[in-house]
């Protein structure tokens, strides 16, 4: 996410190793100054001081010393023990010092001039125990409960800031909120710490509470300037980077199959983008999870890694309701390769929901991640913070190639085939990649479910509006009928095929009448023609007889007329 | 009830000084000390003086923040008076060789 080697450059820092932080601040806290963290009682000052600490030590090789003001080291040590963090063995391993000072304003009278040399002694005789890089400091004002005198105080206060400076410890100094508008803490403490001042907020809104963290300041340093909502669990905290992600990430030209060989052929015959997000939105009962669930266990037979949101169902009921449709999903679940995080989206807020998904995703790494069902995150939030949190999810994805379906349900009704409940989803649109919207369409009594893809990013992809069937086999897309009144679905499109199967029959058996009558005529033709050859050639005959019989004639006349004249003695003719 | 605790209290006082360094004001407040000591408390009270710069690991002990401080261990309960102990009648408040009342009156 978007590391800026420049800015990383000019102020040496020292990372914090909470997840998400480093990236907001390009590199962590200033590396041997102080840093001021202000918020209210619960949120989270502790905590952040200790994984600061924690991580140093174990991540980056930096010992850390906590001084505690309030918490006893016992207490500190059964605080972090649930979340994950064996102080006792890093005190052991002196990568880890707990100190607590102790305040008691009652057993203390003030008389006359002091100063607050016991303490610099002590902290640095702490330092030097376990030559520590870090420090916490909390709460340091918890002072001002034990000292009368406020001036020496904070003349005090100002040269242990000085002298952690000069030290070079990268330390975090953690204090109660301000009540005032314009102070960030109560005591003024920020008038100390010059170099990076950061606010932490615990915002209850609609019953639902969200952490919140801000760079109010950072010297020296570009920071991002927005409240990020962060999340405190078993794991430490998880900041997540809101404006840390630019559009300039790698895109992959790889493809993904949907599952569906049919569904794949009208996405170019291939299948959705890897590293695109895939929008199904479609009303009550048109199987949005059921395309959910396929393009998940074809994914998982390839190897892939998926993580499935469920906002409605627990992950056992999924997967028996996919199973009555021939998808089993539970093969993958056990391999590993199919986790489900089901949780009630009114569990809690959208931010909350978001870092916990960031946290996730960068925990388990998955290459396909399902939101099934989107649209009930809208019950804690706005439609426009949805939008937001939703551009948030996709930058979050995008980037780490992630193949990403979220499903939506349309409101409204199931009889019209107009595309106005869509347009209540227009306003994801721009940033959704490939929008299938399934819907249900009532004609003959009946309902019937088609689907439609409406839009798909860099590919050529079908237009054509496909009744497809869950049946037990999964989704299967049905062959296209297309009639003068539109897509023709279910018994309709049943009927209308028996209809011009019927016809095509009909046609077929008056082409074999007509075949059978031309047979017919050509044979009486040729009768005929053969009858007129011989009534023909017995006319030749019979004329041919007449000319032998004339010439027959001529020549015995001819012969009579010469034994004639011999008979006669006539002379030898002329 | 008030229990009062004054010269008559025979009590044995064990005091310990806690400083950093052989500074200016550390050098006044064991002056200080003594001569309140001498004045209040003479022949029952032991002092103590602790310097941190050579043994920091023993601010812990009685968590010291401020320098000086003055640290009543005996009797019970512990007390302590921070600052040079330029005000005697605080140092006596603090060391329970005055009652409180008296103090604010």
């Amino acid at each position: 996410m978007g590391k800026n080697p420049q800015a990383a450059e000019t102020l040496p820092k020292s990372p914090t190793g909470v997840k998400g932080f480093d990236e907001i601040t390009l590199g962590g806290l200033p590396k041997g100054r102080p840093t001021l963290v202000t918020g209210g009682a619960g949120s989270g000052k502790t905590m952040f001081g200790m994984e600061f600490l924690v991580r140093g030590a174990s991540d980056f090789g930096e010992p850390g010393v906590f001084v505690s003001f309030e918490e006893t080291e016992k207490d500190l040590t059964a605080n972090f023990l649930s979340l994950g963090f064996d102080l006792n063995r890093m005190q052991e391993e002196k990568q880890i010092l707990l100190d607590h000072v102790h305040i008691d304003r009652s057993e203390i009278e003030e008389t006359g001039e002091y100063n607050l040399e016991g303490l610099f002694v002590r902290l640095g005789y702490a330092i030097d125990s376990i030559n520590a890089k870090r420090m916490v400091l909390d709460t340091l004002e918890a002072l001002f409960s034990g000292f009368t005198n406020q001036f020496i105080l904070r003349s005090e206060i100002r040269r242990l800031f000085l002298w952690l400076k000069e030290r070079g410890i990268s330390a975090v100094i953690t204090a109660e909120r301000g009540f005032s508008e314009t102070g960030l803490t109560r005591h003024g403490l920020e008038e100390f710490v010059s170099d990076c001042v950061i606010v932490l907020d615990h915002r209850v809104k609609e019953q639902i509470s969200t952490r919140r963290l801000r760079v109010v300041k950072y010297r020296g340093s570009t920071h991002g300037t927005n409240e990020y909502p962060f999340l405190m669990d078993e794991g430490g905290i998880s900041v997540l980077p809101i404006t840390s992600v630019g559009l300039d990430y790698e895109v992959s030209s790889e493809r993904i199959s949907s599952g569906i060989p049919r569904l794949d052929a009208m996405f170019g015959g291939e299948g959705f983008y890897r590293g695109s997000n895939i929008l199904i939105s479609g009303t009550a009962g048109t199987g949005k999870t059921s395309f959910a669930a396929r393009f998940v266990q074809d994914a998982c037979r390839h190897g892939e890694k998926c993580l499935y949101y469920a906002f409605e169902e627990s992950s056992s009921q999924i997967i028996r309701n996919m199973r009555s449709i021939g998808i089993d999903l539970d093969p993958a679940r056990k391999q590993g390769l199919l986790r489900f995080q089901t949780v009630r989206p009114t569990f809690y807020g959208l931010e909350m929901h978001l870092t916990t998904m960031h946290k996730e995703i960068s925990e388990f790494k998955p290459t396909v991640v399902v939101v099934d069902p989107i649209s009930n995150l809208i019950t804690v939030g706005d439609p426009e913070e949805v939008k937001i949190a939703l551009m948030r999810l996709v930058d979050m994805l995008k980037p780490s190639i992630i193949t990403s379906l979220f499903t939506s349900l349309l409101q409204g009704g199931h009889h019209r085939m107009e595309m106005e409940p869509a347009a209540s989803n227009s306003m994801v649109s721009s940033l959704i990649d490939t929008w299938m919207l399934l819907k249900e369409i009532e004609s003959g009594g009946e309902t019937n479910r088609i689907l439609n893809i409406i839009k798909s990013r860099g590919m050529a992809h079908s237009n054509q509006l496909r009744e497809y069937l869950l049946t037990d086999r999964g989704i299967e897309l049905i062959d296209v009928y297309t009639g003068p009144a539109g897509v023709l679905t279910g018994t309709a499109r049943t009927l209308q095929e028996a209809r011009e199967r019927a016809e095509s029959e009909r046609t077929e058996r008056e082409i074999e009448r007509k075949k059978r009558e031309m047979e017919q005529m050509r044979a009486k033709t040729e009768a005929r023609i053969t009858e007129l050859r011989a009534r023909m050639a017995a006319e030749q005959e019979e004329m041919e007889r007449v000319i032998r019989e004339h010439e027959d004639r001529k020549r015995q006349a001819l012969h009579d007329r010469m034994r004639m004249a011999h008979l006669r003695m006539a002379d030898e003719g002329k | 009830m008030q229990e009062l605790s004054g010269p008559e209290n025979s009590k044995e006082y064990n005091l310990r000084l806690y400083v950093a360094g052989q500074t200016p004001k550390s050098l006044q407040a064991f002056a200080n000390l003594k001569q309140i000591c001498e004045e209040h408390l003479q022949g029952r009270y032991q002092i103590e003086v602790i310097d941190l710069v050579e043994n920091p690991q023993l601010a812990k002990g009685d968590q010291i923040l401020a320098i000086p401080t003055l640290v009543r261990k005996l009797p019970e309960p512990l007390r302590k008076i921070i600052g040079d102990l330029s005000n005697t009648e605080r140092v006596l408040v603090g060391l329970d060789l005055f009652p409180k009342s008296f103090d604010s009156a």
